[in-house]
């Protein structure tokens, strides 16, 4: 359980606010955090603040939900283009599975990722939705 | 200059002389152990040895759905050989090849003279979901796994990019499973040994769009062996013995998202290209390939990593029938994963054992004419692992 616990809570600055890193050599804007730059193998830099804007890159629904989710089930997941260059994964809320097009805009928000294990745990983090101000 | 190139001029050439596999499927009545014990006998007895010097297993899931680590001890014990050296590799889906690279590794370098490698996977131990959970394991716990994502849809990720990115419909895709079930349906231990039609492939129903239920190959259970010597040592034991031209195996990041093209199998090239400098030889020197068609999109995207095709070519391949037995450069010859099925660890294996059936010339109605060279690729998660072998029956040279 403590275990369980401090592997989430290590990872709340990315999880709440998508904080990355700014490579200081290369300057390529890197999440998730890392200790080398995936591009240039420098020691990765200070923290960058991504926005939360960027747009659906690529996007499927699950209805096979694994252990932990099939409750949500069925829910949609993207792979989300961020405005500043990374790729990002997460599920895509506030929106019907047909109505998701790759381009759309869309903006991160916080919410419930999961409950694990018997205890109960709840997971938070980010999920995008259709950015309200899109036009 | 490539890693091992230096040294590999001292390290010895490596054969297969022996193979074995059980029938894929659901093995209600057979556990891990009892399959690995299969596969591993029937080598055995293939390659006319009563010992090996190591025994070394490929295999994904045996502690998460069978509760079982340590898998290598237990085999050998099982299989009673205890005492021998033995151990379990584990690179998800592609822990099959990885095995059967360490025990290359480990003839070539002198250290065993004989030496086993088994796939086994027993997936039909567990529910769904935790099967389900288990498979997505191998993709980024914190990252990917985290926001539900399954081992389907990474796939499924990939593929709608690639169809919106080459202007690509379904049909495109419908031919790798057509050949695959077509191939299947003559293999004698695949789990779906019946053709199927390019309407059946289009209704399917989906699973996760744009994958539908006749893209994505199946869990099952299952195991496949190999025996391996010196080359030099190969006649002694087996008339038809099967020499292992090139091997290598690269890494990409273990996320799709971290991929500066997520339409790439980087892995797939980088030991594509390795493997045939190794062989001397070129993509237009394969005579068949048994490549990892997990899903349809796996099919197409390792067809171009390995210089088959152009990018976005790759189902062009498929659509013209080159992939067929009678085409330009056959695939999935017994079925693949599609319709052989994928029993994760052990898949890396059967794709070994089926290119030796072919060189051996023991493949039955779907023994292609006279091959020389085949090679087997096996890929790890989305693409995270990959493992190439090119295999010949021509033992000099
Ligand atoms: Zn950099």
């Amino acid at each position: 359980m403590t275990v369980e616990i401090a592997r989430h809570w290590r990872l709340n600055a990315q999880r709440y606010s998508l904080v990355g890193e700014e490579c200081p050599t290369c300057h390529d804007k890197i999440f998730p955090p890392r200790d080398v730059c995936p591009h240039c193998a420098e020691a990765a830099g200070p923290d960058f603040h991504f926005s939360g804007k960027g747009e659906v890159f690529s996007h499927t629904a699950i209805y096979n939900a694994p252990e932990g989710f099939e409750t949500q089930a069925p829910y949609t997941v993207a792979l989300v283009k961020l405005k500043e260059g990374p790729l990002i994964t997460a599920q895509l809320t506030d929106v019907q599975n047909d109505d998701v097009q790759i381009g759309m805009p869309v903006e991160m928000v916080t919410r419930k990722l999961a409950e694990q294990g018997d205890e109960g745990l709840i997971l938070y983090g980010y999920k995008f939705r259709p950015q309200l101000a899109a036009a | 200059m490539q890693g091992g190139e230096i040294i590999r001029g001292l390290m010895r050439d490596v054969s297969i002389i022996g193979i074995g596999q059980t029938p894929v499927g659901e093995h209600w009545s057979r556990s891990l152990r009892h399959l690995a014990y299969d596969a591993l006998s029937l080598a055995m007895r293939d390659a006319g040895t009563d010992r090996v010097d190591a025994l070394y297993l490929g295999n994904m899931l045996s502690g998460e759905i069978s509760g079982q680590a340590h898998l290598g001890a237990l085999v050998a014990d099982f299989a009673g050989m205890r005492g021998i050296e033995a151990v379990k590799v584990e690179a998800a889906c592609a822990s099959g090849a990885a095995a059967f690279r360490q025990g290359l590794m480990g003839v070539a370098g002198g250290y065993q003279d004989v030496v086993a490698v088994v796939g086994v996977e027993k997936m039909t131990d567990d529910v769904g979901s935790k099967v389900t959970a288990g498979l997505a394991s191998a993709a980024d716990a914190d990252y990917e796994t985290v926001h539900g994502v399954t081992f389907v849809a990474l796939n499924a990720l990939i593929m709608r990019r690639y169809m919106y990115e080459y202007g690509l419909s379904k049909e495109d895709f419908a031919n790798f499973s057509v050949n695959a079930h077509a191939n299947g349906a003559n293999n004698p231990n695949a789990m779906f040994q019946r053709a199927i039609s390019q309407d059946t492939f289009m209704k399917a129903g989906v699973v996760a769009d744009p994958i539908t239920l006749f893209d994505a190959s199946p869990m099952a259970d299952g195991a496949a062996a190999v025996i391996l010597c010196p080359t030099e040592l190969a006649r002694e034991f087996s008339d038809n013995a099967v020499r292992i031209l090139g091997s290598a195996a690269a890494t990409d990041s273990l996320a799709v998202h971290d991929r500066k093209n997520p339409l790439w199998l980087q892995a797939a090239e980088t030991s594509a290209q390795k493997a045939y400098k190794q062989a001397h030889i070129g993509p237009q020197d394969i005579d068949f390939f048994e490549l990892h068609d997990a899903f349809t999109i796996m099919a197409a995207l390792s067809l171009e990593a390995c210089g088959f095709a152009e990018p976005g070519q790759g189902t062009r391949l498929a659509v013209d029938g080159e992939i067929a037995l009678d085409g330009r450069l056959p695939i999935a010859t017994m079925g693949g994963l599609k319709a052989r099925g994928h029993p994760v660890g052990a898949t890396g294996m059967y794709q070994i054992v089926e290119a030796a059936l072919q060189l051996r010339g023991q493949a039955g109605k779907n023994q292609l004419a006279g091959p020389r060279i085949g090679m087997t690729q096996n890929i790890g998660g989305s693409g995270a692992t990959i493992v190439t072998h090119i295999l010949t029956n021509n033992l000099n040279q």
